[in-house]
């Protein structure tokens, strides 16, 4: 049995991604049609109902997010897609940029009608250079075509699309520093408040989706028999779009329903680990995502039982390393981004990944002692606890759980 | 109707607890705050508390109940119910790795540096009890970069707080120092690494004012003082800013804002030097002549507005950003200039000495007064003007290197004849003070009548752009008073368009004028400055001569020397050029 789902992915292949007119004949716009005639707190409880969370990794609910855009008092508030999708392993978001474009131009100008908002920000990371013109090419003729300026679909609605390219920091993807880089200013995250929602870009008020949660929305509108309601469980409800990569033998994106197991989908969907390997650990969601070995296999892919399971779903990425690479020697590769991607400005993060470094090179060396292990895990501890933003926050989730989960890695024996 | 508005204008108050300890603030208060009520102090390194919120250490992180990560004091706001815990394991380890990190990355020879004993990460260390860092150096060895007679950096003992790109780029609107890099390659530097001096940084020493360690401090020149002080071939002045004389108090556990003028000079009598006078009267010397150019252009067509130009920070600021507004500028030497020039010729003369053998030492309470002394113009004949330029830091330095106990010190008064000054000087060294010093003077010199009320109390006061007209034989005189540079900009942005309403303008590079210059007390904040504005003000009421003008040492310097304001000899010794200075991204 097939364990893929085509809701999200239903209009893949289905038209001419640089022809709204073709969009348009499978159904395109119908669902803003919908929309603009709709009162918009129906549209934030629809979303509610369906208990969307934000797909971009910390899982907020959408329906509260938008409930909360609305709320906001203030002037010319922007809502922006976050397709800066820097965490490793993860191309879900390429995926549905690449194969239904408008979908996305769609849902952002139903999230600017439910937000009140007069513009729209698409922030694509650098590497994504080549889906340019397919996004240019669809804002524009979505222009062309009264979706976009003034009096839309001839309600009192008035709405702008831009398309900004990141320099290729995964630092980012974080909100405050997204906005920062559309600013013009280095994309560096600033504290906290204030929050985006009352001061984001521009110090306007600002509601921040990711790709996937945005694309979710016109096909919900839609979705008069209830399709995505009748996928997944109680609390993880529909499908979801997930990325495989690593030692497998058909690594990239499927869509799923919610409940699908992680053995089906690494055995079924991604053909396997290569030449019949054992696996030797699995990252969930990206490098900042938490790891877990094989005993995982059987838990269904939803955001309940993951986090159980010690894991989250993140961004939706799945990375499975067979027995060929040591756990020591996957997280010095992992530790290495981080290294590498921290902003530099607060001193749990700009040094603390620094030290972790270091000693994970000892330990790969066979020359730490059971105090730099002491050492390690309370630096690890103090960054995710006071770093200023969710990078340093989260940097350290994969050692973390790598220290639960594979415990006689670290005992490197005698007193120190 | 007023009721209604006076409720909605009242702050609520937020009941919280901090370590069980009960406490109610103002809405709107931070954790910080809070717990300073309560006595806590919650250890900080980048929050300054006249600076916008960084929140980058993270040392001040706490524990609020409910809350899953621990959150910034700086910049946490208090709630209803809130239940803050500043001292639990969690923020212990916190604390002691953030510094301990730091410190892995901080050149740690505190016995070499300049701001040992006076260095917020010692201090905390300290307090923390930190003895040895277990984590292993990662310090990138630096030298320092000592290429301006100002400023030096070093880099090696920088830690990133971002205080100094704060008092940059939100106090003087410059942005000379930025971050640069990312991860544990981020830095503090310059654009194009260049030096200091060859960016758009004007040497006010701001930065160093706010460095909580030693990474930006001032050009250190006490060797040569006490070099000088030694050699017995040389007759060593020295003359002292009107701002030193209430700041210096502070290093020595006096309240900010103490008067010690008379324990000042007689410590610089015992630190051996041969006559200590008063930049006071270089002071009034200025408001004749500056007085006198302002009232020639006034009546014979001048560039309009006028500016002061005793600021050096505001000269440099001038040349490098505004070189086509130059001719605005008075073209009066500062009063530490005209006060060096003095010094070597009538003072030599008079004295006798052979002006080699004399040295001209300054106090001030300014990193780009050393600057300021190197110019050429500063001199004639091989001499400059002033030889060396010490800031009050580092008085303060050489006083406690000789152990004197400043608050126990007798009083003394300057020498003659170049020690007696008036009011109006004294107040040179807040914002304000010279345009009112200015005024008395010229209202008189107009009018040919007495001025009956000296206080000009439009131009006082902290605020950042002040401006009043003053009515002068029928003629208004439209007057303005900036401080900080991010103020002259917008003033100049007008002289520059033409469209200036003014005839006469002031402007101080730093906050508060002199008393908040960046070669004042560590520790210097607005609060501070306030008061040592008063403690200015209060000299100022105190002392019966209260115009420039009517000093006595003045009048009898132009009778037997120096003959009119603006005359030739004024001319050759007291007044100055400026030039355009290019900016390295002007190609």
């Amino acid at each position: 049995m097939s364990k893929t789902i085509r809701f999200l992915t239903r209009n893949f292949g289905q038209y001419d991604t640089s022809s709204i007119g073709s969009y348009m004949k499978i159904g395109g716009f119908e669902a803003l049609r919908q929309a603009v005639n709709m009162d918009p707190e129906e549209i934030c409880e629809m979303l509610s109902d369906a208990k969307i969370r934000g797909r971009g990794g910390a899982e907020y609910p959408l329906g509260r997010k938008w409930h909360q855009a609305r709320a906001v008092r203030g002037e010319n508030k922007v809502v922006v897609c976050n397709a800066d999708e820097g965490e490793t392993t993860t191309f879900k978001d390429r995926a549905l940029i690449q194969n239904d474009p408008f979908n996305l131009i769609e849902a952002l100008i139903i999230a600017g009608f439910v937000c009140g908002a007069t513009d729209g920000y698409i922030y694509m990371r650098a590497e994504y250079a080549c889906l340019r013109p397919l996004l240019l090419n669809a804002i524009r003729q979505a222009k062309n075509y009264g979706f976009l300026g003034d009096n839309i679909l001839g309600k009192d609605f008035n709405f702008n699309l831009h398309l900004y390219s990141g320099g290729g920091a995964y630092v980012c993807g974080e909100g405050t520093a997204l906005i920062r880089s559309i600013e013009g200013k280095a994309g560096r995250p600033r504290m906290k408040p204030p929050f985006i929602k009352v001061s984001g870009l521009f110090a306007r008020p600002t509601c921040l989706n990711n790709v996937e949660s945005l694309s979710i929305v016109p096909h919900l509108l839609m979705d008069k028999d209830g399709v995505y309601a009748s996928c997944g469980s109680d609390e993880s409800i529909g499908t979801k779009m997930i990325s495989v990569a690593g030692n497998v033998n058909n690594p990239g994106v499927f869509e799923i329903p919610f409940g699908t197991t992680i053995r089906e989908i690494i055995y079924n969907l991604a053909g396997g680990i290569q030449h019949d390997r054992e696996i030797q650990l699995i990252q969930f969601g990206g490098a900042s995502g938490k790891i877990a070995d094989a005993s995982i296999l059987d838990t269904p892919y939803t955001y309940d039982d993951l986090r159980a399971a010690g894991v989250m779903v993140g961004s939706g990425g799945l990375l499975v390393i067979d027995k060929r690479t040591s756990v020591i020697d996957f997280l010095r590769m992992n530790q290495e981004f981080f290294s590498e991607e921290s902003c530099g400005q607060c001193t749990p993060c700009r040094e603390g990944n620094l030290h972790i470094k270091i000693i994970l090179d000892k330990i790969a060396n066979h020359t730490a002692t059971a105090e730099d292990i002491r050492i390690m895990a309370t630096i690890a501890r103090v960054m995710s606890m006071s770093s200023l933003c969710g990078l340093g926050e989260t940097a350290q989730n994969t050692l973390q759980s790598a220290m639960l989960t594979f415990p006689e890695v670290f005992d490197v024996g005698g007193n120190a | 109707m007023m009721t209604a508005e006076n409720e909605s204008k009242e702050i609520p108050m937020v009941h919280l607890t901090i370590n069980n300890i009960p406490i109610e603030v103002p809405q709107g208060t931070k954790i910080m705050q809070a717990a300073a009520k309560l006595g806590i102090d919650i250890p900080h390194l980048c929050y300054h508390e006249d600076q916008r919120i960084k929140a980058h250490c993270r040392l001040c992180s706490v524990e609020v109940v409910g809350k899953r990560r621990l959150l910034a004091a700086c910049s946490t706001e208090v709630w209803e119910g809130m239940e803050v815990h500043t001292d639990t394991q969690i923020v212990r380890d916190t604390q002691v790795s953030i510094l301990q990190l730091m410190l892995a990355n901080h050149h740690r020879d505190c016995l070499s540096c300049p701001r040992n004993q006076n260095c917020d990460l010692q201090r905390l260390c300290s307090r923390f009890n930190i003895l040895e860092s277990p984590l292993p150096s990662v310090v990138k060895e630096e030298p320092r970069i000592e290429t301006n007679p100002s400023i030096v950096r070093d880099p090696a003992k920088c830690i990133r707080c971002g205080r100094c790109i704060r008092a940059c780029k939100d106090v003087q609107g410059i942005a000379a120092l930025t971050y640069a890099g990312r991860s544990s390659d981020i830095v503090v530097t310059t654009a194009f690494n260049k030096p200091m001096e060859a960016t758009d940084c004007i040497l006010c020493g701001q930065c160093s004012l706010v460095c909580p360690t030693g990474a930006i401090v001032e050009k250190d020149d006490t060797t040569k003082v006490l070099d000088a002080l030694q050699d017995p071939q040389k007759h060593v002045i020295v003359q002292v800013a009107p701002s030193v004389r209430v700041a210096l108090g502070d290093a020595f556990g006096l309240e900010p804002g103490a008067i010690v003028t008379g324990q000042m000079v007689t410590a610089l009598k015992l630190l051996g030097f041969d006559r200590v006078f008063d930049t006071n009267f270089g002071a009034d010397l200025t408001i004749m002549e500056e007085g006198a150019e302002f009232l020639d252009r006034l009546q014979n067509g001048g560039t309009l507005p006028m500016m002061t130009s005793c600021s050096p920070g505001w000269v440099n600021y001038m040349e490098k950003h505004f070189p086509d507004c130059i001719g605005h500028l008075s073209s009066a030497k500062s009063p530490m200039s005209m006060f060096g020039a003095i010094a070597k010729t009538y003072y030599a003369e008079k004295a006798g000495i052979d002006v080699k053998d004399i040295v001209t030492v300054s106090v001030m309470p300014c990193t780009a007064k050393k600057f300021e002394a190197a110019r050429p113009e500063m001199g004639r004949n091989g001499q400059q003007d002033v030889d060396i330029v010490l800031t009050t830091r580092e008085l303060i330095k050489l006083i406690k290197y000789v152990g004197l106990r400043l608050r126990q010190l007798p009083e003394s008064d300057f020498d003659s004849p170049l020690g007696l000054a008036s009011g109006a000087a004294a107040i040179f060294g807040t914002t304000g003070g010279v345009m009112e010093a200015a005024l008395r003077t010229v209202y008189e010199k107009l009018t040919g009548q007495t001025l009956e009320k000296l206080a000009f109390n439009e131009v006082r006061g902290f605020e950042g752009i002040k401006e009043c007209s003053v009515n002068i034989n029928g003629r208004e005189i439209r007057i303005c008073v900036a401080h900080t540079l991010r103020n002259a900009r917008r003033i100049m942005e007008q002289v520059q368009q033409g469209t200036s309403p003014y005839d006469f303008i002031e402007i101080m590079a730093c906050p508060g004028g002199c008393i908040g210059g960046g070669g004042q007390p560590i520790g210097t904040t607005n609060a501070i400055r306030k008061k040592r504005m008063a403690a200015l003000y209060e000299i100022d009421r105190s002392l019966p001569l209260r115009k420039s003008h009517d000093n006595p040492e003045i009048q009898t310097l132009y009778k037997e020397f120096l003959g009119e304001p603006l005359g030739e000899k004024a001319h050759e010794l007291l007044h100055t050029t400026y030039h355009k200075v290019s900016k390295p991204y002007e190609f």
